[in-house]
């Protein structure tokens, strides 16, 4: 078997292409399987939330993602990764983050695809603030208990 | 040595981020915590609870037991919230 790969890890504040992204992973090469993709997306709130405003830590932020990444070659044999993270102002319906987990069978793709972003939820320097639909000021999204138990099943 | 701040912590204690000589008795991530919430009200605010606080230190995490010794930059913020 192939070395383990290098994860793709980008944070950015322009939207991506999922598209474009796949087919970056899966362009001129026989070996894979299975590719899971998640994308993450910003929702309305039943029409109450006008964006979120993702404010980050630069060079922490690709360190961590890249840590957790890395990590997931390790515990699985996946023959790629991709992650990407958006900083900065994300209005309803756009894209937050983009998880691909490619390997030769699916079990290890969506398991990997799935650790990464219990990790990133609880482990990537990002915090959420709101802008609220009515103009009224918005709050940080405060962390959920339910994220960080979403841990143990990786323990 | 800097210390920077993000979100809530940011917004309440006022400052992205600054540099700071700690005195000698400052030695880990619990004793900063406790020191800077004497430094005003903005950051008793800040770190009222320093139980949530999170803490990197150079870009990693680290837990409020770590030392402080060699470190270059230290970031607090609240629990994180991407993905």
């Amino acid at each position: 078997m192939a070395g383990k790969p290098v994860p793709a890890v980008r944070v950015q504040a322009e939207d991506f292409d999922v598209a474009a992204e796949v087919e970056r992973i899966r362009a001129g090469r026989t070996d894979i399987g299975a590719i899971v993709t998640f994308s993450g997306l910003c929702r309305d709130e039943a029409g109450s939330l006008a964006a979120l405003e993702l404010e980050h830590y630069p060079g922490m932020a690709e360190a961590e993602i890249a840590r957790v990444a890395d990590e997931a070659t390790e515990r699985w044999p996946l023959l790629a990764v991709t992650v990407l993270h958006r900083h900065g102002k994300v209005r309803p319906g756009e894209n937050i983050v983009l998880v691909i987990a490619a390997s030769p069978h699916r079990q290890a793709a969506f398991e990997a695809a799935s650790f990464l972003m219990d990790y990133l939820k609880s482990r990537a320097p990002f915090w959420k603030k709101e802008h609220r639909a009515d103009g009224a000021p918005g709050d940080w999204v405060a962390a959920k208990d339910s994220d960080e138990q979403a841990l143990d099943r990786w323990r | 040595m800097r210390l920077i701040y993000f979100a809530w912590v940011r917004e309440r204690i006022g400052l992205p981020e600054e540099d700071i000589e700690l005195p000698g008795e400052v030695r880990t991530v619990a004793d900063l915590l406790a020191w800077l919430r004497t430094r005003g009200e903005g950051y008793g605010q800040a770190l009222q609870h320093p139980k949530v606080i999170r803490v990197a230190i150079d870009h990693e995490h680290v837990d409020h037991h770590e030392s402080l010794a060699g470190a270059r930059e230290i970031a607090l913020f609240p629990p994180m919230t991407g993905g």
